[in-house]
């Protein structure tokens, strides 16, 4: 195998690991930016995870190849909705927001395989069949040596977590939105006194991210494991967390992030069919993602600054 | 002849659990004038202004502007009425630069994304037609408290504001800067405006206000004309009793240096040098006061004497023996005390019972521990002895010290710092936020304590302060102190220009500070 | 109200609600409430057997929830127990495997290497915390995971010639007991249960006792008046990261050497560690209250699986039930409030 097929395969690879990574961790940027810490992310993708699959079981002979991307937009709606729950917990009720967001994860996890078990009789849903398949996209995979690295064997929703990234990013930092967002975040009472209304900016974040990591389980499931059960989301949801931090809540570091931590899995993944990875015990490339994160906050800190509000519950009238 | 009020709050009561804040208030303003709004700490003028503002709501009363009654449910209202407010504590966002704080909430747009260049135009404008020059384009972190101040000033005038409240605007503005606010201020009113100013300053009335509302503890006192009164009836109306300026007290004796600061040299937080070559003596039996403005090096020169921050170089002396860099413990150990600036951060352990703060210096020492394990009986009996001799209001030792008052909870550390009997004591902002009496009981203690001969070293922003406390003043100037004064022979302009860095035999000419 | 009824309120309120929430999901599904519920208690309590098995479900919980618990009093958050406990898992089978040593050392060496597995593991956290102000969270998280590759890979290529799980660890370090078993029916409890309850004790003593825990509870209260008071911060934030990996470790321990007497590949986290969580919040943080807790959760863990079998309800009901419980304790804000309303329209 030479030089080229195995970069081949790494991008492509990469990009695949990377894309649920990506929307989830923009997820995670739009929550804590407002100031509402989300440890819930690994939870709002199994939701969006389980409502793509089951969606799509339901409905692939209506929708046909139309299914998966369906299937996105309801995961987006069911998850923005659940991630209200964590708003409710943490916003309303004043919570601890690392707390609820473990609560989310449990209750996440027992409602999706109860569900599935109910609806299904068994723990593991039957695969499905319209997936987001691996393509070559028309017109960019025949430039040269780009194209091949690049454009082939991909699936569009790589690509599309790119573009949404930078669209985030616009938002968050060019509109009043993102402006006021992040002034929700860094210093709420300046914001009230603004006429912001921090409370539902906050809601409106929370429920930002459970679209986000629904979109991101939804994405996983039928890209990846094409179907569903408790084993379904291990740990993603955690190294979208560790990517949005390693990304200094940006939402283009958290893509880059992400793009690292997919290559660094994906390496994995694939180390064994690339001469030169073969011989590496896997267990190194498994926990690198990990231990990079770990030494990027060690070497940031001081530069890697949460949001000056993030984990503290607004009360109006506390001086 | 009609009076025309351009704001009138008729009658207001604010409630918060278990505590009435304003209780019938009623406050007019006149079209044009400067109207004071005064009162001690905690008597209720914020919460007013924050009803006013639409930060709450309150109970009864009625509010009118322009003769027409409103309700003013959030500070959106408030803005679009012509209301606007300069915080005590600003409200400003550290990370954003200057224009975007001014334009927050009310962006310029195109195309749905933040026209920053018009909006930098129009803060350009404004910032010029009132004179209040800012960098737009600098960071908050970056800049410094005057124009801070002014950024806050320049939010209001953004929304068009007619009535701007100034909520103890001079608090953390040198003397000199404090002029220049004032001349702000009438520039305002030429320009048509209304001004209510939040302040418990006096000489501030008297300077610059028409007219005076004072609130004493909830409940409004009278409103008088500037012209007919003077800074002592207002001190009484304020407090409601006769007050007493000066502290009684007798000739200082003073004896030994017991610390003796050599040429020290201290680093800030950012590694900026904060305290630059600094001398300084205090001997037993005597209080030095030092006076400065917040941000000359006065929090860095404590932190370096008690072993919180890293000294660079030079040498601090405690009863001959070097004690420069080593760790708070062993200091306190050599015989220091410390009434700590904050004392939430730093004096207490809020979710402490309050009898287990007492011994939070002490409580590995016998007889409150021994080998490891802690002695109750002896710690509650420590608390107990302190919390009478010190006049502590709390339920119990057992109370959290989250439940003690301001006042309470400084009389305890208080009680606990004299109580190690240390050779020199620290009392940084000592009064800060206190009621009146707890001031008296406060001074009365550390002019006690140079009774005994210790030495005390006081540093306080209100030049009053230590203008009656201290036997000597020492005012520091960039890190470095540039004059000893008597004070019974300097005034508080000598001072003011003092801690400005000017020196008053060579000015020409003296401002009315 | 006095602040202890208050908090000694808010849990069972938490646990009521949680359960009344669940059998309201049961409804809504077309299941039977009270069957469902009734299978749970039988499942945990209807016999001796069962009533065995909760007991030893609780015991590595009650390590897990000692491990947060301390860590929360002494102002960290520990989400690391999974990681820990896997290390302290492997920590003692690899003693419990490579030595062959009368029980009375044997035992207590592969608890040993339990403890300062756990404690290494922690340390890494706490050290960061203390030093660059890293926030633990994340780091433990982090940690999670590399432990549970690195502990798999222990298992296939160190403790086991490419298989998926070790060898029996030898009698001597075993925490079986052939009393507990035959008063239990022959469930897997063991001796752990025993330790676990001194561990409470312990940590009880040392949190409130000592003048250790008086700085450790100073410095997670308070960190600048703890140190203005001439406490060292960062030595105290690395011991009391230490000290919950410690707990961590040994919750581990009980597994290896108590209910399963050896290792294996690990698809996923055990889960204990997260629900060390649920169980230190349940129990307000304090000793009594975790052993407590642990017997709670143990019981919902082990009843769980009766539901299936007994009432057709999947157990995953369970693990939505302890969700909600978790939320309500959580938000013992509004619990408290509704109660303070209460209070007064009573009056």
């Amino acid at each position: 195998m030479n030089f080229m097929t195995a970069l081949e395969i790494i991008v492509s690879s990469s990009l695949l690991v990377a894309a649920p990574l990506i929307f989830t961790a923009l997820g995670g940027v739009f929550s804590e930016r407002a100031g509402v810490v989300n440890i819930g992310l690994e939870g709002l993708m199994i939701i969006g995870a389980f409502t793509s699959i089951v969606f799509n079981l339901t409905f692939a002979k209506t929708f046909g190849p139309a299914t998966p991307w369906l299937g996105l937009l309801v995961a987006m709606i069911v998850g923005g909705i659940f991630a209200l729950i964590h708003g409710l917990a943490s916003i309303t009720f004043r919570a601890d927001q690392t707390v609820s967001g473990v609560a989310i994860n449990f209750l996440a996890l027992g409602l999706a395989v109860f569900l599935v078990k109910k609806w299904y009789g068994k723990g593991q849903t039957d695969m499905i069949v319209q997936n987001f398949r691996k393509i070559d996209i028309p017109g960019l995979s025949h430039i040269p040596i780009i194209g091949d690295l690049f454009f082939k064997n991909v699936t569009y929703a790589s690509y599309l977590a790119i573009i949404i990234s930078f669209v985030v990013w616009y938002v968050i930092y060019k509109t009043p939105f993102g402006l006021r967002l992040r002034s929700v975040g860094e210093h709420p009472m300046a914001a009230d006194t603004m006429g912001i209304n921090v409370i539902r900016m906050r809601y409106v974040a929370v429920f930002l991210s459970g679209v986000f990591g629904g979109v991101g389980g939804a994405v996983y499931a039928q890209t990846i494991t094409l179907d569903f059960s408790h084993a379904t989301i291990t740990g993603q949801g955690f190294m979208a967390l560790a990517a949005m931090i390693f990304g200094k809540w940006h939402p283009l570091g958290a893509m880059g992030a992400a793009l690292f931590f997919g290559f660094a899995q994906s390496l994995s993944i694939v180390g064994d069919q690339i001469p030169f990875l073969k011989d590496i015990p896997s267990v190194y490339l498994l926990i690198a993602p990990y231990v990079l994160t770990i030494l990027a906050l060690a070497g940031f800190v001081g530069r890697a600054e949460a949001p000056k509000a993030d984990g503290i519950p607004y009360i109006k009238g506390q001086r | 002849m009609r009076v025309e009020y351009v704001i009138e709050m008729l009658n207001i009561r604010k409630e918060f659990p278990g505590i009435v804040a304003n209780d019938n208030i009623t406050l007019q303003l006149k079209k044009g004038e400067i109207h004071a709004l005064l009162g001690e700490n905690g008597a209720g003028k914020s919460t007013l202004m924050n009803v006013l503002f639409g930060l709450y709501q309150p109970e009864k009363g009625e509010i009118r502007v322009n003769g027409k009654p409103v309700k003013i449910t959030n500070p959106n209202i408030a803005n679009e009425l012509g209301i606007g407010m300069v915080h005590q504590h600003f409200m400003l966002v550290e990370k954003f630069t200057v224009t975007e704080n001014i334009i927050l909430g009310k962006e310029p747009k195109t195309a749905g994304a933040i026209n920053i260049k018009k909006a930098e135009k129009e803060v350009r404008e404004i910032s010029e037609k009132y004179n209040l020059s800012v960098d737009p384009h600098a960071k908050i972190s970056d800049i410094s408290v005057g124009m801070q101040q002014r950024v806050e000033i320049l939010k209001t005038l953004y929304r068009g504001a007619d009535i701007i409240i100034f909520d103890e605007p001079t608090a953390v503005l040198t003397p000199q800067e404090i002029t220049e606010l004032i001349q702000i201020m009438k520039a305002l009113i030429r320009e048509g405006k209304s001004i209510i100013l939040i302040t418990h300053k006096l000489k501030e009335i008297m300077e610059v206000c028409d007219r005076v509302t004072v609130i004493r503890k909830g409940k409004g006192i009278d409103t008088l004309n500037v012209k007919d009164t003077n800074p002592n009836e207002l001190a009484n109306l304020m407090v409601g009793r006769e007050v007493v300026f000066k502290t009684e007290k007798s000739e200082a004796r003073p004896k030994e240096n017991i610390l003796e600061i050599n040429n020290l040299v201290v680093n800030d937080a950012r590694g900026v040098q904060a305290v630059k070559g600094l001398d300084l003596d205090v001997r037993a039996g005597e209080i030095v006061g030092i006076a400065g403005v917040d941000g000359n090096g006065q929090t860095e020169l404590i932190e370096a004497i008690t072993g919180l921050r890293k000294s660079e170089s030079g040498s601090i002396k405690l009863n001959g023996k070097e004690i420069i860099n080593q760790k708070p413990r062993k200091i306190t150990e050599s015989g220091v005390g410390h009434i700590p600036e904050d004392r939430h951060k730093h004096g207490l352990v809020l979710d402490f019972p309050i009898g287990e703060n007492m011994v939070l210096q002490t409580y590995y020492q016998k007889p409150f521990s021994k080998g490891g394990i802690l002695n109750f009986k002896e710690i509650y009996k420590k608390a107990k002895q302190l919390i009478g001799e010190f006049d502590v209001r709390t339920p119990s030792e057992f109370t959290l010290a989250r439940s003690l008052s301001g006042g309470n909870q400084q009389k305890a550390i208080i009680g606990r710092e004299i109580d190690r009997d240390p050779d020199f004591l620290i009392a940084a902002q000592p009064t800060r936020g206190l009621d009146v009496g707890a001031i008296e009981f406060i001074h009365k203690r550390l002019i006690d304590q140079r009774d005994k001969g210790k030495a005390v070293l006081l540093i306080s922003f209100e030049l009053e302060e230590i203008l009656n406390v201290s036997d000597r003043i020492a005012v520091i100037y960039e890190g470095k102190i540039v004059s000893i004064v008597d004070p019974r022979t300097t005034s508080e302009q000598e001072l003011g220009l003092l801690m400005a860095g000017a020196n008053p035999e060579k000015e020409g000419e003296t401002n009315n500070v | 109200m006095s602040n202890k009824y208050i908090n000694i309120l808010i849990p069972i309120i938490a646990v009521l609600l949680g359960l009344i929430a669940g059998a309201i999901i049961m409804l809504i599904s077309g299941y039977n409430p009270i069957a469902g519920y009734a299978a749970l208690w039988n499942g945990a309590f209807g016999q001796t057997f069962y009533i065995g098995e909760t007991l030893r479900q609780a015991t590595p919980y009650i390590f897990a929830g000692l491990a947060v618990a301390f860590a929360f009093r002494t102002g960290l958050f520990n989400i690391g127990v999974e990681g820990q406990l896997l290390v302290g898992w492997i920590a003692s089978v690899w003693v419990g495997l490579a030595f062959d040593l009368p029980k009375i050392i044997h035992l207590p060496l592969a608890i040993l290497a339990a403890m300062i597995a756990g404690a290494l593991w922690g340390f890494v956290p706490g050290f960061l915390k203390a030093r660059l102000r890293v926030h633990e969270v994340i780091v433990t998280i982090m940690m999670n995971y590399i432990a549970l590759h690195v502990t798999n890979y222990l298992v296939r290529n160190v403790l086991s010639k490419q298989k998926d799980s070790t060898a029996h660890i030898h009698n001597s370090a075993s925490l079986h007991s052939d009393f507990l078993q035959k008063i239990t029916d022959f469930s897997t409890l063991h001796n752990g249960l025993y330790l676990a309850i001194i561990a409470a004790i312990i940590m009880w003593f040392l949190l409130e006792k000592t003048t250790k825990g008086f700085e450790l509870r100073s410095v997670g209260f308070n960190q600048h008046a703890s140190h203005y008071a001439g406490m060292n911060v960062n030595r105290n934030i690395v011991q009391s990261m230490v000290i919950s990996g410690v707990f961590a470790g040994l919750a581990g321990a009980m597994e290896g050497l108590g209910t399963f007497g050896y290792a294996f590949l690990q698809p996923d986290f055990s889960g204990i560690g997260f629900d060390g969580i649920a169980v230190a919040l349940l129990g307000g943080n304090t000793s009594i209250g975790v052993v407590i807790a642990a017997l709670l959760f143990g019981a919902l863990r082990v009843g769980s699986l009766n539901m299936p079998i007994e009432a057709n309800v999947p157990n995953e009901l369970v693990e939505i039930v302890i969700a909600l419980i978790i939320f309500f304790v959580a938000s013992s804000y509004i619990i408290k409030w509704a109660i303070g309303r209460f209070k007064r329209e009573a009056k």
